[in-house]
């Protein structure tokens, strides 16, 4: 590359200018990846949602309970793998502030049908074994810093009992990116014998994973038509779907938040963009020798799109190592109000080419005016 | 002495190329900053006019929601001969409430929204004072009727004026339209609290919550006082307004969380963009500054003057930001609470504090990006800038 040191003697012509212009595509990236993972923040139920995994709610609405006798007769109907239910449990830990999701899960065929959430087999066993035992997700347990072994105390006013304590069994992790490793876990049976009466024998909802993913609308349909005129009538959607219609309760928050900082990264790519088309104007005259000396039209293109290329990469590189740094701090200021934010290798990959794209749209058309003009009319502007 | 003024107006205006970059940049920070608080504001605000300064709220003994709550009928009966409680004209003002959800599509979105719906007593409009009908009339108690808040309304499909809706098991007419002056009642459908409870095979003598009439706010204390030390309750009483307050915080401190760090971002862009503009200013205008400086403008007085074009772009890009913003104050938008797991509408409510606060932040990035390139200018070497092409 016999070009290159002309390259660099022109990027560093005025160094201030080169750290400004390459500090705001870094910042313009650092917006871009953070929009990213915070949009994926907010979907990323639909995200995990296993494919071939359906969830049973009740008609009239998520807080109202069907008899847990439902569980076999949904496990009859042809195409159902395993089915499992799960309660909200809704307890505090020590204050309100301290929110995590509980769930109160069956443990008879839970395990088959999240096999996403790891648990070591001896953890499992005692905490099936231990009726007051409980299960806390990887990051849940890092939180509160909880160990195996550990008293955990909640309160609930929903279940009878004020104060439940739990001994935590195990810990789970997944393998599945982005998967929740938040939740908390206690024992039906357990939680069954101590609630009221008009809560014994109850399912909040139930999930049931299917032979093959294709048979999820006739499982869907035949559910619903079996319970239909029952006194709970059911409905059932594909995990995914679920967690879209939570999703999409977030509504015009996520919107908001998406086409305020959408507007601005689009505001800031145009400065930047316009910051290095002005410092090619500048240059008219020298470009204007460069091609009386010879160089071809080809030649003054490149050198001026290598220019921008080289800046919008360093500045893009710098930013998504800014994001990649200051997005788990972000993330632990949002615990327990939002899902951890995850920088994907997808996101980063986004975002490069997103840089060198506007770095190349940036340097493509003062590049083409430099190629395109005439030396004559060049040198004779001041 | 200080140079004129007109002299930084002016050459603003002669780069006004230059100078519009930074002023975007500013007004889009300062965009968002206000933007974000007005979000969270009004997201607050829209709870906390659910309450009542002379209402008091009680929920079972530290039920952190309405819906984590229980009341049973053999309390509410107690609760009602307690001292410190406005007497209407149909005896106490009491309404003892079943709160429930149902799911009830978005008109925007067409997937189900969790709404919540009150069971309330008959005389819930002399308790809850800021409550109009503004449309049909009140439900009669007894029959399946529903009222409906006006975001209701016109965020969820199917709740018109004389319309039919199932809801539970049962099926229900809407009979009117409440006005509850922006509050989150606004989100809601209110019915009679018997048959609601029957509709969702819940029984009717389980209430989440009771709301009283104070006889005057001061009330409270003599109420609570004498409610938590009857041993057969257990309950929490809360002044209403406290009570919503505290249901907002979830939500506001996400908002202004992620609004926060956005800003922060920006405002580190918009720096970069003021800087880039000042510097090309200073080193466009070598000679300029090196004659006044031979004039007798001192260094001093160089800084000042550059330090004040710096603010000058700053402020019209602060108030182009809120004036942008502006125009978003009262615009209504809806999103789930995390605190109740219920749907609810709200709307942008951009105050003056807010502006001013979003002008003084758009000055504190001017005078960021106008500092060192004022310094520079002020110590430029006179004679070598007067010597320059």
């Amino acid at each position: 590359m016999k070009f290159r040191s002309l390259i660099f003697a022109n990027l560093f012509r005025k160094k201030f200018r080169l750290i400004l212009t390459v500090g705001s595509f870094a910042i313009a990236l650092v917006l871009f990846t953070f929009l990213g993972v915070v949009k994926s923040a907010f979907n990323r139920g639909v995200e995990v949602a296993g494919a071939d995994r359906l969830i049973v709610v009740d008609r009239v609405g998520l807080m109202q309970l069907m008899p847990v006798s439902y569980g076999d007769k949904i496990r009859a109907i042809p195409g159902v793998k395993y089915v499992t239910h799960d309660h909200w449990f809704g307890g505090v830990y020590q204050d309100e502030k301290n929110f995590f999701p509980q769930f109160v899960i069956d443990v008879e065929n839970h395990r088959q049908v999240y096999p996403e959430f790891i648990v070591p087999d001896e953890q499992w066993n005692n905490f099936v074994k231990d009726r007051q035992g409980c299960i806390a997700g990887r990051r849940l347990a890092e939180r509160f810093h909880w160990k195996v072994g550990d008293r955990i105390p909640l309160k609930t006013t929903i279940y009878g009992a004020a104060n439940w304590e739990f001994n935590l069994d195990g810990i789970y992790h997944t393998d599945k990116e982005g998967g929740d490793e938040g939740q908390f876990w206690l024992q039906w049976k357990y939680f069954d014998e101590t609630v009221p009466s008009v809560i014994k024998s109850t399912a909040g909802w139930y999930i049931l994973k299917l032979d093959s993913p294709d048979d999820a609308v006739r499982v869907a349909k035949a559910i619903d038509e079996k319970f239909a005129n029952s006194s709970d009538e059911t409905k059932t959607e594909t995990e995914s779907a679920f967690a879209a219609g939570f999703a999409k309760q977030f509504g015009n928050i996520e919107f908001l938040i998406m086409t305020i900082g959408g507007v601005v990264f689009f505001t800031l790519l145009l400065v930047t963009g316009n910051t290095m088309a002005i410092s090619v104007r500048e240059r008219t005259n020298e470009l204007a020798v460069l091609k009386a000396i010879g160089l071809t039209d080809r030649t003054v293109l490149f050198l001026v799109l290598a220019e921008s290329l080289v800046i919008s990469f360093i500045g893009g590189v710098l930013g998504l190592f800014l994001a990649w740094g200051a997005i788990p701090a972000v993330s632990a200021a949002l615990t327990g109000l939002l899902p951890p934010l995850l920088l994907s290798k997808t996101m980063l990959t986004l975002g490069l080419l997103f840089a060198l794209f506007i770095g190349a749209a940036s340097g493509l058309l003062p590049g083409i005016g430099a190629m395109r003009m005439r030396v004559v009319n060049a040198m004779r502007r001041v | 002495m200080a140079i004129p003024i007109i002299y930084n107006v002016r050459s603003v205006r002669a780069r006004w190329t230059s100078a519009i970059v930074a002023v975007v940049g500013i007004a889009g920070t300062v965009g968002v900053f206000v933007a974000m608080l007005s979000l969270a504001r009004g997201f607050r605000a829209t709870l906390v006019s659910s309450g009542s300064e002379d209402n008091a709220l009680i929920v079972r003994g530290g039920a952190t929601s309405e819906i984590t709550s229980g009341i049973g009928l053999d309390s509410v009966k107690i609760i009602q001969d307690a001292p410190g409680i406005a007497r209407g004209t149909g005896g106490p003002l009491v309404t003892a409430e079943a709160v429930l959800m149902a799911p009830i599509p978005l008109i925007s979105t067409g997937t189900d929204a969790n709404v919540e719906l009150r069971g309330v007593a008959p005389n819930v409009l002399e308790i809850r004072k800021q409550v109009k009908i503004v449309q049909g009339r009140m439900f009669i108690p007894g029959l399946t009727e529903v009222v409906v808040g006006k975001n209701a309304n016109t965020t969820y499909s199917g709740l018109t004026l004389n319309n039919t809706i199932w809801l539970g098991t049962m099926q229900w007419k809407v009979v009117g339209i409440f006005d509850a002056g922006g509050s989150s009642f606004d989100s809601e459908v209110w019915g009679d609290s018997r048959l609601l409870t029957e509709a969702y095979k819940r029984p009717d003598t389980f209430f989440q919550s009771v709301t009283v009439h104070l006889t005057s706010p001061q009330a409270l204390t003599q109420l609570k006082d004498s409610l938590t030390t009857d041993p057969r309750l257990n309950v929490d009483v809360t002044r209403e307004i406290e009570y919503y307050a505290k249901q907002s915080t979830r939500m506001t401190t996400l908002i202004t969380r992620l609004g926060g760090f956005v800003a922060f971002v920006m405002a580190i862009g918009a720096v970069f963009g003021a800087l880039n503009t000042m510097y090309s200013a200073v080193a466009d205008r070598g000679r300029e500054i090196a004659t006044m400086r031979a004039l007798g403008f001192g260094g001093p007085s160089v800084v000042f003057s550059f330090l004040l074009e710096a603010l000058l772009i700053s402020f019209i890009g602060g108030v182009l930001g809120c004036l942008a913003v502006l125009r978003l104050n009262g615009i209504t938008t809806s999103t789930i609470n995390f605190q109740t797991f219920s749907n609810l509408a709200f709307a942008f409510k951009v105050t003056p504090d807010l502006l001013g606060w979003g002008v003084v932040f758009a000055l504190v990035m001017g005078i960021l990006g106008g500092m060192s390139p004022a310094i520079r200018a002020a110590s430029l070497p006179v004679a070598s800038a007067l010597r320059e092409l």
